[in-house]
């Protein structure tokens, strides 16, 4: 009976051979996928054993914690719900984190670098403070005027963004998207709740999910006019040169027209007026004399066609990822300048696209004299226990134009304020700049409302630079309405007023 | 395969030696040892358990290893003078993981206490304190038997009686109510209030008894009256009859239970044991055909009729994909349970996150059916592996036992205990590593549960007994077997009765 006892024997080994086996494929193989996997909770647990660390901005907490009972310890909570959506972004249980919870999430999850010490010292105190904080450079005043003067707009509109920013550092000030949505459901510990949330704003016609400053990209309209004047003084053109104008101008099965029969009807216009009182036709003609080249290489300079700017932290270059402006072909076919594109192109029109941040930057430029300064969101990074860890170094992302060209550009867009389109984004006791754009976009739609600016103090210093996009604004003159909120917007960004 | 095929030779072989027993080696104190060194693995598992749940070592965490350890030691000691040739391995190696199992188990109230904010159960509160105790009466079952039945040879005189046993266990939680004898859809409990025992536990001893008995009785009229058929020789009916009546039985009755996995353990320890009394391995491959070709009727029955294999169907279907979506949010048995062992067994990765820093309150059943998958999340790749070897070591020393011995009835027995103890341990673990279809089954000295733990600490007792047999030396009946006692010794050995046909 010895000799099937003993296979019995190896029947087990075998038997025990395959459990070993079937362990490694499980525990070694697998480990990572079931570690990571959507069915395990586990990970997550673990996440939320040790607070996040608080995003906030001049002394109030946009995203913070609240001690829970249930299994994770933490809920996220961002008690200015839709306000700041678009910039914090949100970190769900289940998924990827947004907007800056994502661009910061290892600094504020405790697993960054910059937190090495810190975690070092939790192994030997035993108690684990967390992760850090993140101190946003936005000003809460001009955000929320900002915020309060887009959804309460005269217009009714329901699109748009607005960004500010400070010429001389690239501190973002403000930073509004509309419509919004309030991350608060999207980080319920209740999963399947978050998900119907998630879904619900997924499916919405008017993407509130989507960072228009950032991320969408439209038509500028006359805005552009500003690249163009750009272009045009860097290659001899004075303020006061006369470039051809009209009451219209065909160009290769191309008729630019002016948006009101009283602007610009002469035969001769200076640049300077043409661009306060918006002249399409000089433009137009402005842009074929100059050739597609210049003005799209002085678009390139302002920062047209770069997808890799990022806005956020200066230190790591992480950041909300801003989407390419570009100002389209304007070729045709067989690779020669399609004058009638250019004609268009140069009044913002035809295939240019921009983001409002691009607006923004363009203001801002021009404001610091030629240096773009780089757009950042983070202004110090502060440990568990708020030692600064990080403040923001202002640098320089580039040198557009130079800082003559900057003058005369100054000098024509505050002439734009004070005597042309851009009126109503004067503001008291500051000297405001700027330009206005009404962009067509689809067949039968209204136009989109632009107003690029910025302001000086009395004693001549660069306040803010700002950008207001209205998509689609009823009622004529889209462009006034962002002017208007441009300029209160700014306002507040210098600290005066309460909207 | 560590089993030698070499029984320990007797070095009463020798004339020199047969002074006997005072140079024989019982290996007693190598057991004290080993026992030892097992305690002091529970004892560094309940600290470091204790480290992560609260964050200290406190020196209350010691009362439970201490404990156990008391209680392991207490056996060796009725051990040393029952049965002081019994193999050193078995008792060391069993009371590690039932060591393990407790600290576990207790590790797992501590958490839920700390979760629901409650103070800490006492030391006989809780699963843990449960397992606790009933580790305490199975221990004191194993040394009775020890000390009742000196002689393994005097089990086979009731044979028949323990069969009938064996079979009326089997039956009664299927004659009883459903209100009294189902647990999560499965009828195999007497329940008593908050107490239940598992009496189909108990039946596997008498089983093996009874087959061995009659098997042994049997032999050469299995092995030469046979018809032969398609190359196969069957033995005759009338032969086989008790036997296979006995498993149709249990398997019928099993299969009103509806617990395929114990079926399939009868059915193993059926096969098993006819293959050892035969040696024919025609055996196996007949029980291996009818086995799969049970199970893929059974499938296909499921997937057609439903009814009573609708839930094996539905096994087999999570089985074969645990991830999809539709298979673990299905309404009824669905793979929630399958893919949190999985992901827990993946989370805790080659070393594990560490006795009491897993999360293994996530696994459905953990304290029972899935308490290997809870363990492993927290002791890794590396902790089960030496769970295995540990469990793999009982086996086979179990079958060593049943190699040395000289009387076919003790081989019977020795080898089907073993053999289906490492089944179950494939069964369960097979389960729930995905690579067979999961069946409820406990695992052996781990799970919560006492009608478990005393059946296979008997099971344990059982072997002991026989590698005592098997390993004392053949002249020297020792100063233990003084005394007139005699035993019938040859009644079950080669001279069985032989009926020429």
């Amino acid at each position: 009976m010895n000799a099937p006892l003993r296979r019995s024997g190896v029947v087990i080994l075998v038997l025990f051979g395959l459990l070993f086996a079937n362990l490694n494929w499980i525990q070694f193989y697998k480990a990572d996928e079931y570690r990571t996997h959507e069915y395990n909770s586990r990970v997550t647990v673990a996440e939320y054993e040790t607070p996040r660390g608080v995003i906030e901005a001049g002394g109030t907490a946009l995203a913070q914690n609240k001690t829970t009972d249930d299994e994770l310890k933490y809920l996220r909570t961002y008690p200015e719900g839709k306000i700041y959506a678009p910039v914090l972004g949100y970190k769900p249980v289940i998924g990827g984190a947004t907007g800056i919870e994502s661009a910061e999430n290892d600094f504020l999850s405790g697993a960054s670098d910059k937190l090495f010490g810190d975690r070092l010292s939790s192994m030997f105190t035993g108690d684990n403070p967390g992760g850090g904080n993140v101190v946003l450079s936005l000003s809460t005043k001009a955000q929320e005027v900002a915020w309060k003067q887009m959804t309460n707009n005269q217009r009714g509109v329901t699109k748009g963004a607005a960004v500010a920013i400070d010429p001389s550092t690239g501190a973002v000030q403000a930073m509004v998207s509309m419509p919004s949505y309030d991350p608060n459901p999207l980080v319920s510990h209740d999963t399947e709740a978050a998900a119907k949330a998630y879904q619900k704003l997924a499916n919405d016609d008017d993407d509130p999910l989507i960072n228009r400053a950032t991320g969408a990209t439209l038509p500028p309209g006359s805005v552009f006019k500003v690249i163009v004047s750009a272009a045009a003084l860097q290659n001899g053109y004075k303020t006061s040169s006369e470039i051809e104008a009209g009451s219209s101008y065909k160009e290769g099965g191309a008729t630019i027209r002016n948006s009101e029969e009283e602007v610009c009807p002469g035969s001769q216009v200076t640049l300077k007026e043409a661009l306060t009182e918006s002249c399409n036709t000089g433009f137009a003609r402005l842009g074929v004399a100059l050739g597609a080249d210049k003005v799209k290489d002085t678009a390139k300079a302002f920062g047209f066609e770069d997808d890799t700017l990022k806005v956020g932290d200066l230190d790591s270059k992480t950041g909300l990822t801003v989407a390419a402006s570009k100002t389209g072909d304007i070729a045709n076919p067989d690779g020669s300048t399609d004058t009638a594109a250019l004609a268009q192109s140069s009044l913002g029109q035809r295939d240019v696209r921009m983001t409002p941040m691009q607006g923004a930057l363009m203001a801002a430029t021009v404001a610091n004299g030629g240096r773009q300064m780089r757009p950042y969101l983070v202004q110090k990074l502060l440990g568990p226990d708020r030692r600064t860890i990080y403040t923001a170094e202002a640098e320089k992302l580039r040198d557009p134009i130079s800082s003559d060209v900057a003058g005369d550009l100054q000098d024509m867009m505050v002439s734009v304020v004070e005597n042309g389109t851009g009126k109503r984004a004067q503001i008291n006791g500051f000297t405001v700049g700027g330009k206005t754009g009404t962009a067509q976009n689809a067949e039968g739609a209204d136009p989109h409302g632009w107003f690029i600016g910025f302001a000086f103090d009395s004693s001549g210093k660069a306040v803010s630079a700002v950008c207001v996009m209205l998509e689609n604004v009823p009622g004529g003159h889209a462009s006034a309405e962002a002017a208007r909120i441009a300029g209160l917007i700014m306002k507040a960004a210098a600290g005066q007023g309460g909207d | 395969m560590t089993a030698p095929a070499v029984p320990a030779p007797p070095p009463a072989s020798t004339g020199e030696m047969s002074r006997i027993p005072t140079g024989w080696k019982t290996r007693r104190n190598a057991e004290l040892g080993l026992l030892a060194f097992a305690m002091t693995i529970v004892a560094v598992f309940g600290a470091t358990v204790e480290a992560h749940q609260f964050d200290e070592i406190r020196m209350t965490s010691w009362i439970p290893a201490a404990l156990v350890g008391i209680l392991f030691l207490g056996l060796h000691v009725v051990v040393r003078y029952t049965a002081p040739f019994a193999d050193p391995v078995l008792l060391p190696a069993v009371a590690l993981i039932n060591g393990i199992g407790v600290g576990f188990l207790r590790r797992l109230d501590l958490a839920r206490a700390i979760a629901q904010k409650q103070p800490e159960p006492g030391i006989f509160a809780g699963t843990g304190g449960r397992q606790l105790a009933w580790t305490l009466a199975s221990l004191i079952l194993a040394a009775i038997l020890l000390l009742v039945i000196r002689d393994h040879k005097v089990v086979s005189r009731y044979a028949y009686t323990l069969g009938l046993i064996g079979i009326v266990l089997v039956m009664i939680p299927a004659v009883l109510p459903s209100s009294i004898s189902e647990v999560n859809g499965a009828k195999l409990w007497i329940r008593f209030g908050s107490f239940s025992i598992q009496p189909g536990e108990f039946a596997k001893i008498a089983l093996v008894s009874f087959f061995a008995y009659y098997l042994v009785r049997k032999r050469e009229v299995l092995s030469l009256a046979s018809r032969r058929f398609l190359g196969i020789d069957f033995p005759r009916g009338r032969d086989l009859g008790p036997v296979v009546t006995v498993w149709l039985l249990s398997l019928l009755v099993l299969v009103f239970e509806k617990d395929l996995g114990t079926a399939l353990l009868y059915f193993g320890l059926f096969v098993v044991t006819l293959y050892v009394a035969t040696e024919r391995a025609s055996w196996l491959i007949i029980g291996l055909v009818l086995f799969f070709g049970g199970v893929y009727l059974a499938y296909l029955l499921g997937a057609s009729i439903g009814g009573p294999f609708a839930n094996f169907y539905d096994r087999a279907e999570v089985w074969l994909d645990p991830f999809s979506r539709a298979n673990y949010e299905r309404e009824s048995g669905s793979s929630y349970q399958l893919v949190q062992g999985l992901l827990g067994l993946g989370t805790g990765g080659l070393f594990g996150a560490g006795p009491g820093a897993g999360s293994p309150g996530k696994v459905p059943e953990v304290r029972t059916d899935f308490i290997f998958a809870g363990l492993g999340e927290e002791i890794g790749l590396f902790g089960l592996t030496a769970l295995l070897v540990l469990y793999l070591l009982i086996v086979e020393r179990g079958l060593r036992a049943a190699l040395a011995v000289h009387d076919s009835f003790g081989k019977l027995v020795a080898g089907g205990l073993a053999f289906t103890l490492g089944l179950q341990v494939f069964v369960i673990l097979g389960g729930i590593t995905g690579l067979i279809p999961l069946t409820g089954q406990t695992t052996p000295f781990l799970s919560a549960g006492g009608s478990s733990l005393m059946a296979n600490w008997l099971l344990v007792a059982m072997l002991l007994r026989i590698s005592d047999a098997a390993r004392q030396p053949v002249a020297g009946l020792g100063r233990e077997r003084s005394g007139p006692k005699k035993a019938p010794v040859q009644l079950h050995g080669a001279m069985t009765e032989v009926i020429k046909p």
